[in-house]
């Protein structure tokens, strides 16, 4: 569960982000969308501890997010990069292992390297767990860092999932693949705070939807109360049409020119 | 685990490699030790053993100038060599090494300068130690480079990468330039005497010079080989690295301080030997695994055996003279190098 309260963030005198108030429930998925320049990714950062606030409070599972170091933080938290490209061809076995870093002080316990080999199991990689990374493809790649995030937070309920753009880049099946893990991630009970730029993506999968505009919130709720056509026109400056299709529990933005 | 076991039997026969590379480079030179008398020889000064027939020079041989020397090879090889592994680690690209900090350049600026004007300024230094002057004034210079460029690439308490590798740059330029003033007011004997050095020889070895560089180079190695996990994780990127629990901005610092003390205390001994810390490491993360816990022990085995073997032919190549070993290592390590490139761009065609 994260609880964030009266967070304010400046750089210099500009704010980046203005008294952001919310909370991501346990079992629950998060989305945080908005247009370029919004401050999506520098609230990801105050919660992963890269930036500090002076003001406000954010609340990790009931701990002050001030009072957890670094360290105490990675055993529960975890947090999936944009997919990039990877400077060390490691096997995609020690990829993942690398999630198990925060559990163990210099070599793997036995447990360790079964919740690795389990993670990749999950995300369909345990067959290429001794070929290297580099021979993989851009979504073959993901997957085993999202395997890699999942073993380090695997055996802890209460864990924290934030994801920064998790599928940009990514095709058609590989982003769903990404998010149906997210997704089944979030019901056995950890809370996951995710960034999205697709509307639509986020609409199919969050559970609540916050909309970020220059360090603001525009509005903050379930996906079907709050993608009104006029809410996104005045975040986005781009006329929409939502579709809403029986057979889906959620709507589809259609943009019109 | 196939690999897993690829690891630990390459461990073994680097350990093997470095002890058979120590073996036969003391055995061979312009006096030969045959195996049976180095074997006598180690049983009588180690175990008081008294055995009997071993030739006394070959014996003097051995205790005044083979085994310093060999010993002082491994050391550096391995300082250097680990030392090149860390920073490639910590800068998350495989062509760095110690002497791209500037760190090299450094102290064998201020080497060339002891040469050069030592007699007349720093006359109280070589009074007060003597044959060590030289060595303290490159070891001086290693650690002001170091102090010189931790406080410019740090700021907030964070060390930004680019600027070290910028700040590396400046100072290479720089200790270019007054190394060059220096070398053009030096007399042909100093001339000399700084070619040798900036070339690099284990030619001074002794056992006093072990004894000032022995505990430097076990600071270095023991305190750098726990940073294979953390190397790892920041090859994922720093902030990757902090997600795991790693405190990104300590383990630059401690790597920058170490580095300073390994590299300082052998180009002080040895002067300047390129290319062990660049190739060594990039040797083995190609062709075995780029994995930092493997890659660390593996660095300062290779090393230190890669090292002692260039300095057997660097001494018997040319007997009776010698050839600088910055010139061998050059020399062997950049048709290695090449390839290693070559290798990889083909690999990346294929992809």
């Amino acid at each position: 569960m994260i609880e964030v309260s009266g967070l304010n963030y400046y750089v210099g005198n500009r704010t980046l982000l203005k008294d952001i108030n919310f909370r991501a429930n346990k079992s629950e998925i998060l989305a945080i969308i908005g247009p370029n320049g919004a401050g999506k990714s520098t609230l990801l950062k105050l919660l992963s501890k890269q930036l500090r606030s002076k003001d406000g409070t954010i609340n990790i599972n009931g701990f002050d997010l001030k009072r957890l170091d670094l360290k105490n933080l990675s055993k529960f938290r975890a947090v999936l990069p944009q997919s990039n490209y990877l400077n060390i061809n490691l096997t995609v076995f020690d990829i993942a292992l690398m999630g198990r870093y925060p559990h163990f002080k210099s070599n793997p316990n036995n447990i360790d390297i079964e919740i690795t080999e389990y993670a990749l199991k999950e995300m369909g990689m345990l067959h290429f767990k001794n070929r290297l990374i580099h021979n993989l493809s851009g979504g073959e790649q993901q997957r085993v860092q999202l395997a890699r995030v999942l073993a380090q937070i695997y055996d802890d309920p209460t864990g924290i999932l934030l994801m920064d753009e998790p599928i940009t880049g990514l095709d058609l099946q590989y982003q769903q693949v990404i998010l149906e893990k997210a997704k089944s991630l979030a019901g056995t009970g950890v809370t996951v705070l995710c960034v999205l730029h697709d509307i639509n993506l986020a609409a199919q999968y969050a559970d609540k939807i916050m909309i970020l505009k220059q360090g603001n919130i525009m509005g903050y709720g379930g996906p079907q109360d709050i993608l009104s056509e006029e809410l996104i026109f005045n975040t986005y400056h781009t006329r929409v049409k939502r579709i809403q299709d029986q057979s889906l529990g959620y709507p589809v933005i259609m943009p019109v020119s | 685990m196939t690999l897993q076991r690829k690891k630990r039997i390459s461990i073994i026969s680097l350990l093997i490699f470095l002890l058979c590379s120590c073996i036969f480079s003391i055995c061979v030179g312009a006096v030969e030790i045959p195996l049976k008398n180095l074997l006598k020889i180690l049983g009588n000064s180690i175990f008081q053993l008294e055995l009997t027939g071993i030739p006394k020079q070959q014996e003097s041989v051995f205790l005044a100038i083979r085994a310093p020397r060999v010993l002082l090879g491994a050391l550096i090889g391995s300082t250097l060599s680990i030392t090149g592994c860390s920073v490639q680690g910590m800068f998350r690209n495989p062509l760095a090494e110690p002497g791209l900090i500037g760190v090299s350049s450094g102290a064998s600026m201020f080497a060339v300068m002891f040469i050069v004007i030592g007699h007349s300024v720093f006359n109280g230094l070589t009074l007060m130690f003597g044959y060590y002057a030289l060595s303290i004034a490159s070891f001086v210079g290693a650690l002001l480079t170091t102090w010189l460029l931790y406080k410019f690439s740090v700021s907030n308490g964070k060390a930004d990468i680019s600027s070290l590798l910028l700040m590396g740059i400046a100072i290479n330029a720089l200790a270019i330039a007054f190394t060059g003033i220096f070398t053009y007011m030096a007399t042909d004997d100093q001339l000399r005497t700084i070619t040798f050095w900036s070339l690099g020889s284990l030619g001074g070895a002794n056992w006093k010079t072990i004894m000032v560089i022995l505990p430097f180079s076990i600071i270095c190695i023991t305190c750098l080989l726990p940073f294979g996990k953390a190397l790892n994780a920041i090859a994922l990127g720093e902030s990757q690295a902090e997600h795991l629990g790693m405190d990104v901005k300590k383990i630059n610092k401690y790597i920058i301080i170490l580095s300073a003390i390994g590299v300082g205390a052998s180009v002080a001994m040895a002067g300047i030997i390129g290319f062990i810390a660049l190739l060594v490491p990039h040797l083995l993360r190609i062709s075995i695994s780029a994995d930092h816990k493997f890659l660390l022990p593996a660095s300062a085995l290779f090393g230190g055996g890669l090292l002692v073997l260039a300095d057997l032919v660097a001494r018997t190549i040319v007997i009776p003279a010698e050839l600088p070993i910055g010139i061998l290592t050059a020399f062997m390590g950049v048709p290695m190098f090449i390839m290693i490139i070559l290798k990889n761009k083909k690999e990346r065609q294929n992809l």
